[in-house]
Parts: structure tokens; sequence; C-alpha cells
């Protein structure tokens, strides 16, 4: 589903990602841990054509991203391909990013209707039934500051979930909730993982990674330290520099 | 009623001693009532003055301030000719500065260079000269330097040729004198509104799909709002007032139509008073208008919303308990009011 190779990206002379090699594969859960600054959102932000990469080369469905091969030359893609790609891709982001002036329906709504041209009822049905399904159909009229932190980011899940999207990128979708509201979002996406949604998660819920992750990176100074099975990951990390960044996380 | 100036304390434990018994005496404001008094008898003299008193004026004793006079002309048919005159400058200077400030603002935060640049100077053309000027500009200056406007592919023979004379009248050259300033200040109004908006919301936008107009009309521009509003106000109050600018091209304005009845009679002073009234009228109704724009755009913003002024009459008046109104169901045509 994701295919990064020697993926480079640096701002000014601030070189964030220098070479970049993953692959997720469809329906597979791939957790990305690192300390602050390593560039894991970053790498998100260009899975969904938010940034351009520098060099070399990132595919999400076999697509090259920002640009379009023909023959043996790189076309840059025009601003409407470029959104309609971002449309497959849903993201959640650590501090929610609700519309605050719209309700949490609009919310919902909004891709659909404004991006797909859906209509409002088709919209809404599929609206009412993601809100349900992350436990808030009665608050389908509230607007996001009634809600809590906990509410507002499922809220945000069935936002993006709206789009019918291939691929979800998170990131840290719980780093900015009170402990005692993080269960319930990660049990959304436990959810998700279980239905064979493609994920990417910037987490540190080592918990979860372990339980709902196919794959754990671990990335620091902008390239993928090490990678594997969660539980390998976890228990015996092979390099010095993931041995001592999850005795500071454990 | 007991006396209001002593109450017993709320309180009343054990540990205060007994001294919910007590008076309280609270603290005295002797420099206010000495403020409060010398204001009141400053009011009485004014109003004697004003409707009360007589002065002699070339030999005739006649009222101070003319009320008589100023109410046979307050609903005189030139003076409501002018009144429309003033509020179609308004609605448009106003209206046109609005769609020049948002076009301006996003230009002016444009990466593209060319664009960011001409926004610049076009605020800093259009602020930067005195807006009287500019009407004037706009009325003597264009038939002066372009007395034939051309309309054509560029610098090519045009296919219509316009006499600029026909083009400017004194209505639009005061139209577009004051909207092209308008437009110039409103740009600056839209920008702050934008950048208050978390660039958060755009992302978000765009991960949606939302193309980059949709993000703005649809995610930024109605947060934008609340930032919008309040000076957006105070510019059209502003511009209620500036529209009698237009007295320098004798365009008949609420302003000019009062100075030329007075030209004829010599009853300045009351026929000034006339246009100030009707001033004062529609800037007071801008100023209603205006609170509860601000509560519209307050929706999402606030948890709930304060009662309205009317509702706190209800309230105090027929002791209604009208319960706090939550932020969504503010604005009464999007919500049904029980
Ligand atoms: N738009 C930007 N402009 C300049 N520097 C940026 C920008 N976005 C991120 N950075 C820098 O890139 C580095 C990596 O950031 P980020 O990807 O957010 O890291 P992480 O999510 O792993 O904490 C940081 O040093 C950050 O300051
Ligand atoms: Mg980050």
């Amino acid at each position: 589903m994701v295919r990064a190779t020697q993926v480079h990206k640096s701002f000014g002379r601030l070189d964030v990602l220098r070479g970049i090699d993953l692959v997720v594969n469809p329906g597979e859960v791939l957790c990305l841990i690192g300390p602050s600054g390593s560039g894991k959102s970053t790498f998100l932000r260009c899975i969904n054509h938010l940034e351009k990469i520098d060099g070399g080369e990132l595919a999400v469905d076999g697509e090259l991203v920002g640009y379009r091969r023909s023959g043996d030359r790189l076309y840059e893609l025009k601003d409407r391909e470029v959104c309609g790609k971002r449309a497959e891709i849903g993201m959640v982001f650590q501090r929610f990013n609700l519309f605050p002036h719209m309700s949490v329906l609009d919310n919902v709504m909004a891709g659909p209707v404004r991006v797909k041209r859906e209509s409002s009822s088709t919209a809404r049905d599929r609206a009412v039934r993601l809100l349900e399904r992350v436990g808030l159909a009665d608050k389908v009229k509230s607007y996001p500051n009634q809600l809590s932190g906990g509410q507002q980011q499922r809220v945000a899940i069935a936002r993006a979930l709206a789009m019918e999207p291939k691929l979800m990128l998170f990131d840290e979708p719980t780093s900015a909730l009170d402990p005692e509201l993080v269960g319930d979002v990660l049990d959304v996406m436990r959810g998700l993982a279980e239905e064979g949604m493609t994920m990417i998660v910037v987490t540190h819920e080592m918990g979860f990674a372990r339980e709902v992750g196919d794959t754990l990176v671990f990335m620091d100074g902008g390239v993928v330290v090490e990678s594997g099975d969660p539980r390998a990951v976890l228990t015996a990390p092979q390099h010095e520099r993931t041995k001592s960044f999850l005795s500071k996380v454990l | 009623m007991t006396d209001p100036t002593v109450r017993p304390s709320p309180g009343g434990g054990e540990g205060d001693g007994g001294r919910s018994n007590m008076k309280i005496v609270p603290v005295r404001h002797p420099g206010r009532w000495v403020a409060s008094a010398v204001i009141l008898v400053l009011a009485a003299m004014l109003i004697n003055t004003m409707f009360f008193s007589h002065v002699t004026r070339g030999g005739v004793r006649e009222g101070r301030y003319q009320w008589g006079v100023v109410g046979k002309y307050l609903f005189a048919a030139p003076i409501f000719r002018g009144i429309v005159v003033t509020l179609e400058l308004t609605v448009i200077a106003m209206v046109v500065g609005i769609v020049f400030g948002i076009v301006l603002a996003v230009m002016r935060l444009s990466p593209n260079w060319l664009l960011s640049g001409s926004a610049w100077i076009y605020i800093w053309f259009f602020r930067g000269t005195p807006v009287l000027v500019q009407i004037i500009f706009w009325y003597e200056g264009i038939s002066y330097l372009y007395p034939h406007l051309g309309f054509g592919i560029p610098f090519a023979t045009p296919f219509v040729n316009v006499n600029a004379n026909v083009l400017v009248t004194s209505f639009t050259a005061g139209a577009l004198g004051l909207s092209f300033n308008e437009g110039a200040y409103m740009a600056e109004i839209v920008r702050a509104g934008i950048i208050s908006v978390d660039e958060g919301q755009t992302e978000a936008a765009q991960s949606l799909g939302m193309a980059k107009f949709q993000t703005m009309r649809r995610i930024v521009l109605p947060q934008a709002m609340r930032v919008i509003i309040p000076p957006t106000g105070n510019e059209t109050i502003s511009m209620l007032k500036t529209t009698s600018l237009v007295y320098a091209i004798a365009l008949a304005d609420l302003f000019t139509a009062a100075t030329n009845i007075s030209n004829t009679n010599y009853e300045v002073v009351p026929l000034l008073l006339v246009a100030s009234l009707w001033y004062l009228f529609f800037t007071s109704l801008l100023t209603v208008g205006q609170y509860y724009v601000e509560r519209y755009y307050a929706r999402g913003s606030t948890r709930a919303l304060p009662p309205t002024p009317i509702q706190r009459i209800r309230q105090s008046f027929f002791h209604v308990r009208i319960k706090p109104v939550p932020a969504m169901a503010d604005a009464p045509w999007l919500a049904p009011h029980e």
C-alpha cells in the first residue's frame, strides 16, 4: 500500500528525513515510534501530499506521491489531482483539528459533501452510522468545544472514515488526551485494524503497538533504525538507540 | 423590603463567631457621589439650554436650538433623497470594500510574489492617500488623464470608446473613491482574520481533499469572521459618516442636502442638527445589528452565549428563567427556539 525508498526531505538546511525505506502492505498496521523531532510527522505529511519530498521515491497504492510517471518523465501533479489523492487517505491529528464552527454531524459530512459531492442525505446516513460506531450517536448536534478530548478525537476519526479511505494515518492520536480518555480512542482504532484497514500509527502507546501492530518501526534522526515484529522489537531491540529510547519510554 | 445596605451575611457557620447577626456596613465612595452630583448638574444645565432657553439673534428672540426648524426639515423630501444617497454609498462602498478586501488579503498571503506584491502596492497607495483626495481624483482626474476610455485588446485600437465624463458621474466617482479606499482597509482586517485561524484547520481540510478555494470559503473564512466582524462593524459605522466627503464633488448625500437647504435659508445650525440626528439614528441601528452578527459568528467558540439585552429585560421584568442558550441554537433561523 505504501512503499518508501530512500525518501529525503529537508526544510532549508535542516535534513529531516534522510533516506526512509519502508513498506506497508494492504491491511497492515504499522506503528511508528521515535524521539520527538525524528521526522515522524513529516513522513506522514509527505505520504498525504502535505509536504513535497526532495529525493527518493514514495508510492501509495502503486502510484507515486506528488508526481505522475509518463515515459521517462515525472510530471508534477496539478492541485486538483493532489486533492483527489488526499481524499483517498485519512489523517487524524494530535490536536484533533475538528472544525469548531460546524456541528459534529457537519464535521463528519463535510468531506463527502464538499469533496465527493455526495447528496447530503447519503452523507448524513453514513455520518450517523460512523458516529454510532465510535460511540457518539448522542452527540451529532453538539459542537466540538462541547466535547471532551477523547470524544473529539473519535469524531475526527469518523470524519476521516467518512471519505472511505484506503489508508489511515494517525499522528499521535492520543498524546493530547487525559489518560482515562485514551482507551476509548484506542478501542476505535483497534476495531478499525480488525476490519482490515491499512494504518500507519505514530504513537507512544507501546501496549497498542504490541497488541494491534503488525510491524513496529523505530525512527531516529530521519532514518529507520530498526523495524520488525512489535513484540520482538519491544522485548529484544537490536540497536543501541532503540534500546535507550525504549528504556526511557517503557 | 429591608434596607438594602444591611444584609445578613450568607455564611453563618460556627466558625465565624456569630457574625451572621451583625450589620455589614459597605465601603462608602464619597468621590463617586461628588462626581455623580457634578454630572447631574451639568446635564440639567445642558438640557435647560437645549430645550428651555432663548437667545436674541439679529434682534429676534428665539429658541436657542431652534427645534421647530429642525422638526420642519427632519422629514423634508431633499433630506430623504440625501439619506438614500448616503445609504447607497455606504452599502456599495462596504460591499465592494469587503469583496476587494477578501481578494487582496488572499493575494497578500499568496506565495506568488507578483500577487502579494501587487496587493501590497494597492494597500500602500489607497491607505497612504486621503480618501477626500481619492474621491476628487476619481471625479476630476480620470477624465483629465484618460479622457477617452477604450475597451478592446491591450495596446491595439479599442473596439469601444467612451467619453470618461459620461462614465464617471459624481455618484460613480464617490462610490469608486470610497470603495477602493475601503478595500485597502478591509484587506488588512481580513488578513488579520485569516492569520488568526489555526493552521491545523487548513491541514485538516486539505487532508479531506478539499481544494484551496473550498478550504478558504468553507473552513478558514467562517472562522476568521469572528475576528473580522467587530472591526468591519466599525468600518461600516465610519463609512456611513465618511460618505459626507462627497460634499466636495457636489453629490447630494444627507450632509450635502442639509447644507444645500441652509445655503438658501441660512439656518445652518438647525440643518446640521437634522443631518446629525439622522447619522445618529443609522449608526445606532448598525450598532445593534453588529451585536447580533457577532453573536451569530460566536457559534462554536463559546459553550453558551450570554442572553441578549432583550432577553435580559424579559428576564428581569417578568422573572422568566431563560436557560443559557447553547451556542449552536443561537441563531433562531438555525434551530427552533422554545
Ligand atoms: N514546516 C516546517 N518548517 C521547518 N521545519 C520543520 C517543519 N516541519 C517540521 N520541521 C522540523 O522537522 C523536524 C522533524 O519534525 P517532525 O516531523 O514534526 O518530528 P516528530 O513528529 O518526529 O516529532 C523538527 O526539527 C521540526 O522542527
Ligand atoms: Mg510529531
